[in-house]
């Protein structure tokens, strides 16, 4: 895990240099927490499937169709089949609760194929890539599904009129602050635990410097967010809504709303992964399935489980790609399933199963979406990043086998 | 050599029942049948040892009575009462435990987690782990004063530490029977005298052991009866007292009960 921060950083300040100082630009840095935002929640859920030594190639396909089907659900099913109208206040939860469940579904019934039908999830999930996205042209006859409902565009992080899908100054400190104090509480309880039964502790130093450095990180990702103004045209109609002037610095954008999607996504899936049966049990069967299953575990409907929820997390991916597009097309997320895979192995997942973390994953999302978003601003063309990315990943993976060999 | 009489089914006290009884057992893997027909039981406080040359089904055998492999004809009685066990939670449910050959550990979770495994403690909605650390270093101290990694992989431990982690997994949860597959197989002399010892001491503690094992003089060592197998079949149970090792060996290698064995093979086996 440092040795990643530690690429990370040295990517982000090469490019700095490089690009002459735009990279670490707060509105650069912003767009880059947008763009890793997708990738990041499906790789949090692609972990566990890996970790339990399995794969998902169609991700990417799920999101396309789970896409679609939200993007009919919101500008077709209810305001003309049901006769209800657009913009209904409840359009978008509606929405957004029929893509998880129905992404829990399909990926569930994956799932289902490779637990209970023993059916290589390689083979399962690559016969899902071709049949969600043959789906979608089938049904979708090549027409593109536009526009979303207003309140649900919010989710994709974009600007409508004087609705902004971001946090906002105050509110981004607030989280920032609320995250900050669960940290150092959860911090403070687990030592008090660890005391109470006599274990050995951290040292307090060290105990402060992890308090300091994760705190440090989530206020530090505010104030560049909020360092990143809304764009003027905008900021002066909010300016104007609200009756005052345009402060000086222009008015914050704060946290955008797939990055604070991404957070609650990230603690929810690493609370299952850590501190629940589930993930444990998602552990033992990636390190030997069978001491698992002869300690009782129920193997399958453990492996069930991981695919439905890559499935609701392909939802909520495809919820905020149609937002940010104000459109579901037909294309929506090709590829995406290497750019998760990538993104939770980079973050030192490891096909031997059983080894992995959330937390790396998300941060391989980011290192993998600051190669990419480096490469833009350097005018590198699609084809090159691509061959950039693919010898990154190999090496990132070649470095990290040679390290574990050696650490045993 | 004189040749003893063959005790049958000589139990430690007649009148008690047996705590765990496997009658008729049979498991067949496609045409083979690799269990044919076995009954072998254990009295609380008793030890059994159940040897056999190599694919003579005595793990097969045992992995019927701790669920990996319910049996494809016979019953499992526990306590004399008939009991279906058709996975490892059933089994554990009975109270009885298994120490696997392979271990059965998950190499990338620590000890507390291993332990734990399908059983974990937890409380208002998340696991607990110093909970499940703490009874782990109480268990395995008493097994392996000497084991400090709690928190690393067990991986990362050596083979005797890893044998601890599974022994401490089938003692923890107050089990009524243990079946020990080659418990000993990986150890080193020190350690394999501490697994004598506290098959002793959970012995006395009433607890019934199913010893399976290829050394010989380990058996005659620990268990009061000896069943062997042979070729999926049970050649005998027998009293250690009213057997030689060299009858015990004939029995492992020429799938004869003692009483038929000829002076001339029992000359054989010596070589």
């Amino acid at each position: 895990m440092l040795g990643m921060v530690a690429a990370l950083a040295v990517i982000w300040i090469a490019f700095d240099i490089v690009s002459g100082g735009t990279f670490l630009s707060p509105r650069n840095l912003w767009n880059l927490s947008v763009q890793s935002a997708s990738i990041g929640i499906m790789a949090t859920g692609m972990v566990l499937i890996i970790v339990s030594r399995n794969i998902d190639l169609s991700v990417g396909s799920m999101l396309g169709f789970l896409g679609y089907t939200m993007a009919m659900v919101q500008a077709v099913w209810i305001p003309n089949a049901l006769g209800l109208g657009f913009e209904q206040p409840y359009t978008w939860v509606v929405t957004l609760v029929i893509g998880v469940l129905l992404g829990a579904l399909i990926g569930g019934l994956q799932g289902f194929v490779v637990a209970f039908g023993g059916v290589p999830s390689f083979i399962v999930t690559l016969g899902g890539l071709l049949v969600w996205r043959g789906l979608i042209f089938r049904y979708a006859q090549g027409q593109t599904i536009a526009p979303v409902d207003t309140t649900f565009q919010m989710l994709g992080g974009g600007v409508v009129g004087t609705r902004v899908g971001a946090l906002g100054e105050w509110p981004s400190w607030g989280l920032g602050a609320v995250i900050s104090v669960a940290i150092i509480v959860l911090q403070i309880a687990a030592r008090r635990r660890r005391r109470r039964y006599g274990f050995p502790v951290r040292p307090m130093w060290a105990e402060d410097l992890v308090g300091a450095v994760t705190c440090g990180v989530v206020l530090g990702t505010v104030w560049v967010a909020n360092s990143y103004p809304l764009p003027i045209n905008v900021a002066l109609q909010v300016a104007a809504e609200k009756g005052i002037p345009v402060p000086p610095g222009g008015i914050p954008t704060g946290v955008a709303f797939p990055v604070v999607i991404m957070l609650i996504v990230t603690l929810v899936v690493t609370f299952l992964a850590t501190r629940r049966r589930f993930g444990r049990y998602v552990y033992a069967i990636g390190g030997n399935p069978e001491a698992a299953a002869l300690a009782g575990i129920n193997v399958r409907r453990t492996i069930m489980l991981t695919f439905a929820l890559m499935g609701s997390l392909a939802a909520i991916s495809a919820a905020v790609q149609t937002a940010r597009l104000n459109a579901a097309v037909t294309n929506l997320g090709v590829q995406n399933e290497l750019d998760v895979i990538s993104a939770a192995v980079i973050g030192g997942t490891s096909f031997q199963g059983g080894i992995g973390t959330v937390p790396g994953a998300i941060l391989g999302a980011v290192v993998m979406q600051s190669l990419r978003s480096g490469m833009v601003l350097l005018l590198v063309d699609s084809p090159t990043q691509d061959i950039v990315v693919g010898i990154v990943l190999v090496v990132a993976v070649g470095l990290d086998t040679v390290f574990r060999r050696r650490s045993r | 050599m004189a040749v003893s009489p063959l005790t049958q089914t000589p139990a430690p006290v007649a009148q008690r029942v047996p705590l765990v009884e496997l009658r008729g057992i049979r498991v067949s893997f496609g045409g083979v049948r690799a269990v044919d027909g076995v009954t072998i039981d254990v009295y609380p406080g008793e030890v059994v040892g159940v040897v056999g040359g190599n694919g003579a089904g005595k793990t097969t055998l045992m992995r019927t009575l701790s669920g990996a492999r319910p049996p494809d004809a016979g019953q499992i009685l526990v306590t004399g009462q008939p009991v279906t066990i058709s996975n490892p939670r059933d089994a554990k449910a009975l109270g009885i435990e298994t120490i696997y050959q392979t271990l059965a550990l998950a190499d990338n979770l620590d000890a507390p987690a291993n332990v734990f495994l399908g059983r974990e403690i937890s409380g208002a909605g998340s696991l607990n782990d110093a909970a499940m650390e703490s009874a782990t270093r109480k268990v395995i101290g008493r097994l392996n004063p000497n084991f400090k990694n709690f928190k690393s992989p067990v991986l990362r431990l050596s083979g005797g530490q890893r044998q601890s982690v599974a022994i401490a997994r089938a003692v923890h949860f107050n089990a009524r029977a243990l079946i020990m597959d080659e418990p000993t197989a990986a150890l080193g002399p020190a350690e394999t005298a501490q697994v004598h010892n506290l098959i002793k001491q959970l012995k006395s503690e009433g607890i019934g052991i199913f010893l399976v094992s290829h050394d010989i003089h380990d058996v005659f060592d620990l268990s009061e009866r000896i069943s062997v197998m042979y070729h999926g079949r049970l050649v005998g149970t027998v009293n250690k007292h009213d057997v030689t090792t060299d009858e015990v060996l004939g029995m492992i290698i020429l799938g004869k009960p003692p009483t038929k064995l000829t002076s001339q093979e029992l000359a054989e086996l010596h070589g």
